[in-house]
């Protein structure tokens, strides 16, 4: 299937165009200049939604040029069924983020916009990009811009914060980077990353590349226990960086083992998935008691996000349709309630300045609006049934139960925990009696905060009434991946890895791909 | 020993320089203060001849001189390097010597005269002629870094680099007369020649191989020999700190490795093993030690000695692959070739940041510098990310290359550590760009640095963040460039 517009290089260009055009226009253009970039990107992203065929797992929108010529480096884009929600996601959460931050960033705005801008240039890279380099260049273009968006206009311990997000990611991707290079000499001189996921590896090699890439992925989800940078910068980013680092660069991390990890090192991962499941596991229930104690509204969510992201990592090894369609919509729904709570918050510290829960006790009678959507979020976090947050717990958990039944039963309780911290913040928040005198007089969402917040909430009973059409997209691809990974498919790794030329011949991955789904 | 006048012809880059560099020399005490800004511009013209004149000499493979110079593509890759790198010296300090009233144009003089001898040095497959060269950078870098005559720092600076650069040269001379001593040569095919199948067990070539490596790590500046760096280039005018830090590591780079590739290409696993040590060393110490500095100058300087230890492993790993060697130098060339620019623009925005009559050279002075001169701020940023290796910079490009070829040299090892060390020199790099971008100038500041532009320094400033972002998302002339270059190399 090809098609002759460029859409991914539109996609990723626009925004970056942008991030120059914001330096040109007049200081009160600044705002409307990047609210109607990320609008046209965001529509450019729509057609996507229907061009996409459902039935092909390959990679579909292909684009593909010479980069570097020594070694072989392609500018290679291209999206599957994985990649698309994500994608789609990030072009709808950036308008969102421009919005929330019209009142609330007065210094630098063209600065901060400029790095918001190129902050989803980056990030709709990472999905895009089918060449490892081409990734790891997108993946690290990320850092510099976030590293701004929380020093320059966070919270008052914004450069402890700032630079701590900084190193553990760096210190994570720089191991990456090695893993990249080895496999580049491994698989016989390609950095593509369609054929590196057909190449099979020797197994103790295949044990250290897992590490390696796990250093990378495991810090952006963040599995626990490196986790610990995410409390930080959620409380001190302003509220914008909040969301795109909740809503969509704790999915790079997963996005990471989905489609490096699990593909590329099927019999490590398979050997490293006791370790998995028992750090997602412990990540769900940690995570959970964390928010119960915290008095602070970020790290609530900031806790509540290490325990729902264990989830994801739970549902990829499984290795089975359910959990890991579970994991994508999960990573999905993450995404747009996560978001949606990041964004409560900054709308009332905004008025309270004052993140903390006893400060901003019964919001029902000042603010009703505010408050109704604050309990939908809520309720479709901790995952009732009709939200999207329940579509993709459930998944994951009826794909874990056929795998481990103590894991499933544990990781329940993490659902248990998230009803009681998420219900017990809202019966605070919005039914508390108020403690303080200037919280009637509170204005309640205005006109652009609305714009800012029924999308998602759409978003949240589009897919918790019907998930459908976002898992149909899904299935192909998923099933290639599960064909990869799972223990019945014929296993050449174990001989084969030793001999380099035996790269070149093996395929028989297309064999593998037509079992579909079982 | 006999030469024509075709052979005239070969070096007639050097030849110009040379001939610039007396003229502007002898001109000069008879030359009206007005009109000095003119010699200036006449080495600029000369620069500009000559990298023409290097350039058509790309695709040469001769040697003049009965082999003493050799014209090839990876000498006259160094030269253009080096050459654009003057005239970036050049345009800097036009700017920076009028703030600092050193403005003389002598020093014009000096700066040519240094290129002619790293011109030498890149050029040369005979040891004594490139220690020829080496003394008469050397020489001009002595003077240059103790132009501030009024300040005892820079006498200091000057003082300390001659005192050691003449112990290295001692050292490096001696190594040379040991390795005539073991093979009869200087040349370096016949050293090569002499050498092949036989191993360090030769103790006479041991030791001529060590001091050679000694010589040379105190000039490339590289741990334990490094002592002298940060109170040099600390201490020197900036506009020489720039230059020393990129054009005379360069040259030292390009000379150092034709003579342990060209000449002693034979015994390549065991010198690597020696600057596998150095290079560890050398990024450790670098990189840690940067961590604590308070001066921009002297923190530069450390990230200097550490950017030394990644351009090594590329040499490391060039002594360990067999067929592939090549890989490994070009890598290092690229490394060095993406260095200069970011380090030169880093100097650059530091040498133009006036506090008073001196530059503003302490970290505190950059606080809250994006306020105030947004452009130099984020001009800075870039300088700081690009050396701190992260994409999409030239620095990223350097550095994936250098790994590239430790891997493929089955050194992955060596490239998780040198990689933890571009991530810890990370906080230093961003310190800067915290104070510039994330603090607000204190009360204590009663008069905050200003940034100086001026049309050449904005030139300069082009040029290197031109090449920061082009070669940071189109590296690919560049490599090829290094790539073809380093075939020529025997």
């Amino acid at each position: 299937m090809t098609h002759s517009f460029p859409w991914l290089t539109a996609l990723i260009f626009l925004p970056l165009i942008g991030a120059v055009a914001v330096f040109l226009v007049k200081e009160t253009g600044v705002r409307f200049t990047a609210l109607a970039i990320t609008l046209v990107d965001l529509l450019l992203s729509l057609p996507l939604w229907w061009l996409f065929d459902a039935s092909s797992g390959q990679m579909q929108f292909g684009e593909q040029a010479v980069w570097i010529t020594t070694p072989p480096i392609r500018y290679r884009l291209g999206i599957d069924g994985i990649s698309l929600p994500l994608v789609l996601m990030t072009t709808v959460l950036m308008p969102l983020c421009v919005l929330i931050s019209w009142d609330s960033i007065t210094t630098r705005i063209r600065t901060f916009m400029a790095a918001l801008l190129i902050m989803e240039a980056a990030m709709i890279g990472v999905f895009a990009a089918l060449d490892f380099v081409l990734f790891y260049v997108f993946w690290e273009a990320m850092l510099i811009p976030m590293y701004l968006l929380i020093g320059v206009w966070g919270g008052p311990n914004r450069l402890y914060a700032a630079i701590k997000f900084f190193l553990y990611t760096l210190t994570g991707s720089v191991l990456l980077l090695v893993a990249i290079l080895v496999l580049y000499f491994q698989s016989g001189h390609t950095f593509d990353i369609i054929e590196l996921s057909q190449g099979t590896y020797p197994v103790t090699l295949q044990l250290w590349l897992f590490l390696a890439f796990f250093a990378a992925f495991a810090v952006k989800v963040p599995m626990f226990p490196f986790h610990t940078w995410l409390p930080d910068a959620h409380v001190e980013a302003p509220t914008a960086g909040s969301v795109i680092l909740a809503s969509i660069l704790l999915k790079m991390g997963a996005y990471g083992f989905l489609r490096f990890s699990l593909p590329m090192l099927p019999d490590a991962s398979r050997a490293f998935t006791p370790a998995m499941v028992t750090l997602s596991v412990v990540a769900i229930i940690y995570g959970a008691y964390m928010a119960l104690a915290q008095a602070d509204l970020k790290k609530l969510i900031a806790y509540s996000s290490v325990s729902h992201m264990g989830f994801v990592t739970l549902g990829l090894f499984a290795f089975n349709v359910q959990g890991i369609e579970g994991a994508v919509m999960q990573m999905v729904n993450h995404g747009i309630t996560t978001g949606g709570l990041f964004l409560c918050v900054g709308i009332i510290y905004e008025r309270t300045h004052s993140r903390q829960i006893a400060d901003n006790v019964g919001l029902t009678k000042p603010m009703p609006r505010y408050a109704t959507i604050l309990v939908i979020f809520a309720l479709s976090s901790l995952g009732l049934p009709g939200t999207n947050g329940f579509v993709g717990e459930f998944m994951v958990l009826a794909g874990t139960i056929l795998w481990s039944k103590m894991a499933t039963a544990l990781a329940s309780l993490g659902i248990i925990l998230a009803a009681v911290y998420l219900l017990w913040m809202v019966q605070r928040v919005a039914f508390g009696i108020p403690s303080s005198q200037f919280l009637p007089k509170l204005q309640d969402v205005n006109q652009r905060e609305m714009l800012v917040l029924v999308p998602l909430v759409v978003l949240v009973f589009w897919i918790g009434v019907f998930p459908n059409p976002i898992l149909t997209r899904m299935h192909a691809s998923i099933d290639k991946v599960i064909a990869r990974v799972s223990p019945s498919s014929p296993e050449p790794a174990l001989a084969v890895g030793l001999d380099p030329l035996a790269a070149l011949v093996r395929d028989t991955a297309p064999a593998v791909e037509q079992v579909g789904r079982p | 020993m006999t030469f024509s006048s075709g052979d005239l012809l070969l070096i007639l880059p050097e030849l110009l320089i040379v001939t610039a560099a007396c003229v502007v020399l002898a001109v000069d005490p008879v030359l009206h203060p007005s009109k000095k800004d003119g010699m200036a511009w006449l080495s600029l013209g000369t620069l500009a001849t000559c990298m023409g004149l290097t350039a058509s000499q790309m695709s040469h493979s001769t040697s003049a001189f009965g082999g003493l110079i050799v014209i090839d593509a990876y000498g006259c890759f160094w030269k253009l390097l080096l050459c654009f790198v003057t005239g970036l010296t050049v345009l800097l300090s036009y700017s920076y010597l009028k703030e600092e009233r050193l403005h003389f144009s002598e020093y014009y003089g000096f700066v040519l005269l240094a290129l002619s001898g790293m011109m030498v040095m890149v050029s040369s497959a005979d040891l004594l002629t490139i220690y020829l060269g080496t003394e008469l950078m050397s020489l001009s870098l002595y003077v240059m870094a103790g132009l501030k005559r009024s300040e005892p720092r820079s006498l200091e600076a000057s003082a300390k680099y001659f005192v050691l650069g003449a112990f290295s040269s001692g050292i490096l001379l001696y190594g040379i007369s040991l390795l005539y001593g073991a093979t009869g040569s200087t040349r370096l095919p016949d050293v090569a020649a002499a050498i092949s199948g036989r191993s360090l067990d030769d103790s006479l070539l041991l030791f001529a191989t060590i001091l050679l490596a000694v010589g040379f790590s105190f000039k490339l500046a590289v741990v334990p020999f490094h002592m002298w760096t940060p109170d040099v280039y600390q201490g020197a005018p900036t506009s020489v700190t720039a230059f020393m830090a990129v054009a005379s590591k360069a040259a030292s780079f390009g000379a150092f490795l034709r003579v342990f590739v060209e000449g002693l290409g034979g015994v390549k696993a065991n010198w690597s093993a020696i600057f596998l040590l150095l290079c560890i060393a050398t990024m450790v110490l670098g990189n840690v030690v940067a961590l604590v500095q308070t001066n921009v100058k002297r923190m530069l300087a450390y990230s200097s000695i550490a950017h030394a230890g990644y351009a090594l492993i590329g040499v490391v790993a060039a002594g360990r692959m067999g067929g592939a060697a090549g890989n490994g130098i070009a890598s290092v060339m690229l490394y060095l070739s993406l260095y200069a620019f970011m380090t030169f623009g880093a100097f650059a925005i530091v040498a133009m940041l006036r506090k008073g009559e001196v530059e503003g050279e302490e970290i505190e002075d950059f606080t809250g510098l994006a306020k105030r001169h947004p452009l130099a701020a984020l001009l800075m940023m870039l300088f700081m990310v690009s050396l701190a290796g992260i994409p999409p910079t030239a620095g990223f490009i350097g550095k994936f290359y250098v790994f590239m070829s430790a891997v493929e040299a089955g050194m992955t090892w060596l490239a998780v550590l040198a990689l933890i060390f571009a991530a810890i020199s990370a906080y230093y790099y961003l310190r800067l760009v915290m104070v510039m971008y994330m603090r607000e100038p204190g009360e204590v500041m009663v008069t905050s640095p200003r940034f100086v532009m001026s049309p050449t320094l904005s030139i300069v400033l082009a040029c290197a963040v031109a090449g920061v972002v082009i070669f940071g998302f189109y590296p690919n002339p560049l490599v090829n460039l290094a790539v073809q270059a380093v075939l020529t190399l025997k």
